[in-house]
């Protein structure tokens, strides 16, 4: 809208350079036109860079996977349950890897959700404004602690607690680096959850007092059904982050590939044997080269997923008011 | 309904006790809900405090000058930062250099120029995707894309650009919020007196978000400095025990660009590396480097959080 006031007919500086006699007001005019035209043309190729990122993911993904899969099927790839790629006897099967992700990640939703929620209601329905502000940068500030700090702390903090508790657990294993993880999460879910809860119209909690209801009532009849997209929107990107968060695992999890669902194990996930393969120094273009490509590949496609189903249930919570 | 109403008030009058009692139920169900409110998300606060408290004293034995001084080693106690903070530093400077200009350049792009089309929901959409791509991709990206398509090697380049990338979505998205908060008639004015679209870019939109702009710049680069993934998957060394050359020299031009394609490490690979050791000794290291890397990043998150809390009350339009 404010550009039409700046624009010129395209073939304004085509006539104006054909002409010889230009006044050099307008000259400069002409000078001026192109040069905003160079810039609109830079800033256009920095977005682009962002394009340009995410096809060069996907390409270099597909590209090296594609070396891994000559090698190996795609069927031994999901079905086989030993994942040895850097052994002599090499097994080229990713469910024990998926296994492992999956696992640490349900362990980190089962602390983060409903503690998150939790937390989420209490901060939008009974918290005063004044806990209201001081609270919700806490959170902010929390979400920006590097994930290997939280590794430490799941090595060499909560394993030994665990094991108190617990004797036989083994001192890498899934629960731990879950735990921790899901703490790692709380302060996302509760954050966006409770950005959800406070999109709901203030008409409907004051109807729900109207009827007489009580604060818990209206949070837990009212508020919370409505704001359930964006609950859930929050639930799923904590999913994702779970399932790409790479540090702790990989420093408290262990990185034997296993395949079991059992937290109180050790296991590798995707991204631990990433890390694991990426410290070694593995010949490029070797097969266990490509084989972090294909598990990158996995992990890509199974974020990507979470990322675009939590993109579309919360464009649907948008429209409900 | 109505047909109920009277027997309902009856029942009520009937039942005054019952009543009373369901009554103070649900009051008492408001305060143990919000006691447990209270309690779930101390539980979270306190976890991580106590999570700090750890690494500090933790690594409080290793908090003097000489840990910042010495290079690594084979022996815990004598074992220093120099190399991962020097590291750390470099790369953050080639994250800074690329992310700051292309993403602001990006956000004035799509908010300034862009026009409502297929075109700019591609690129709005990727932009939205690469934030929620987990930083171990980039990682792989890099490797493939710079060290080995590239040959830029295992460098302090390598490591900037794909921190620069990684970033990228945050600054992007932070320009574009502080610019959508300028309203209309700043630029109209500057129309009017016969400013070209560049210059009220430039002199207006950039100038009154530049606040906004920090805000995210900061927020993207405490991020960077915490990143491990990334720069483990290309393969960072994690002994090094030496400085990348430096990049101010005596001699004429007084800087060189050697450094950028020198081996390094970081500090959260120095700590990385340290926690996988079995030797009680090291993880003390590795506390008080968790230690540094906290202060650093929470003293920048903050700083990020009160210049938007300062920001939001100054703003008069």
């Amino acid at each position: 809208m404010i550009s039409a006031a700046n624009k010129v007919p395209k073939n304004y500086s085509a006539a104006v350079t054909e002409s010889t006699t230009v006044s050099p007001r307008l000259a400069k005019n002409v000078q001026r036109h192109f040069k905003e035209r160079i810039i609109e043309f830079v800033l256009m190729l920095a977005a682009l860079s962002a394009v340009f990122t995410t096809f060069a993911i996907v390409a270099i993904l597909l590209y090296e996977s594609l070396g891994f899969f000559k090698t190996v099927s795609i069927v031994e790839f999901f079905t086989a349950k030993e994942w040895t790629p850097l052994f002599e006897d090499a097994h080229y099967g990713i469910m024990p890897l998926v296994a492992g992700t999956l696992t640490t990640s349900a362990v980190a939703l089962a602390v983060a959700i409903p503690i998150g929620t939790v937390a989420a209601i209490y901060l939008s329905e009974f918290a005063s404004h004044r806990a209201r502000e001081i609270v919700k940068p806490i959170l902010e500030l929390l979400v920006g602690v590097p994930t290997i700090v939280f590794g430490y702390f799941a090595l060499l903090f909560v394993t030994p607690i665990l094991q108190k508790l617990y004797p036989e657990l083994p001192g890498f294993n899934m629960l731990s680096a879950g735990i921790v993880m899901g703490i790692m999460i709380i302060p996302y879910i509760a954050s966006v959850a409770e950005d959800a809860m406070r999109a709901v119209p203030m008409s409907m909690r004051e109807g729900s007092y109207a009827m007489g209801a009580t604060r818990f009532q209206t949070a837990i009849r009212v508020v919370t059904p409505a704001a359930v997209s964006g609950i859930v929107a929050a639930y799923i990107l904590g999913i994702s982050r779970a399932v790409g968060e790479t540090m702790v695992v990989a420093v408290a999890a262990g990185q034997q590939p296993n395949l079991t669902f059992d937290p109180t194990e050790g296991a590798a996930t995707i991204t631990a044997y990433i890390v694991q393969v990426a410290m070694g120094d593995l010949p490029h273009a070797s097969i266990g080269y490509q084989s972090i490509f294909a598990a990158g590949l996995v992990l890509f496609a199974m974020t990507l997923g979470f990322n675009i189903l939590g993109h579309i249930v919360r464009k649907k919570y948008r429209e409900q008011y | 309904m109505n047909s109920n109403t009277p027997k309902i008030k009856a029942s009520v009058i009937e039942n005054l006790g019952a009543v009373r009692a369901m009554i103070k139920r649900h009051k008492r169900n408001d305060i143990l809900f919000a006691t447990i409110g209270l309690v779930a998300i101390m539980f979270g606060l306190l976890a991580l405090l106590t999570l700090f408290v750890d690494l500090v004293m933790d690594g409080y034995p290793r908090f003097n000058l000489q840990f910042f001084s010495d290079f690594p080693s084979r022996r815990a106690g004598s074992a220093g930062l120099l190399s991962a903070w020097v590291g750390s530093l470099l790369v953050m400077l080639v994250t800074f250099l690329t992310a700051v200009p292309v993403g602001v350049a990006a956000g004035l792009y799509l908010e300034e120029y862009a026009p409502k089309n297929w075109f700019s929901d591609l690129i709005e959409i990727n932009v939205s995707n690469l934030a929620g791509v987990p930083s171990i991709i980039y990682g792989l990206l890099a490797l493939g894309l710079f060290v080995y398509g590239l040959n830029l090697g295992q460098s302090i380049l390598t490591a900037g650009l794909t921190l620069g990338l990684l970033i990228l979505p945050i600054v992007i998205v932070s320009t574009r919020e502080a610019i959508r908060s300028i309203p209309v008639a700043i630029r109209e004015a500057a129309y009017a007196v016969g400013a070209t679209k560049w210059q009220v870019v430039k002199d207006h939109v950039v100038k009154y978000s530049q606040g906004g702009i920090l805000t995210g710049v900061i927020i993207g680069m405490s991020r960077a400095l915490g990143e491990t993934a990334p720069i483990i998957t290309i393969g960072a060394l994690t002994f090094i025990a030496f400085l990348p050359p430096s990049p101010v020299t005596t001699e004429v031009p007084f800087i060189n660009f050697e450094w950028l394609s020198s081996s390094f490490t970081v500090l959260p690979i120095q700590m990385f590396n340290w926690l996988s050791r079995p030797d009680h000794a090291f993880h003390i290291n590795a506390a008080a480097t968790g230690a540094i890397i906290i202060i650093v990043t929470l003293l920048m998150n903050g700083t990020a959080i009160w210049l938007r809390y300062k920001i939001r009350k100054n703003i008069k339009w």
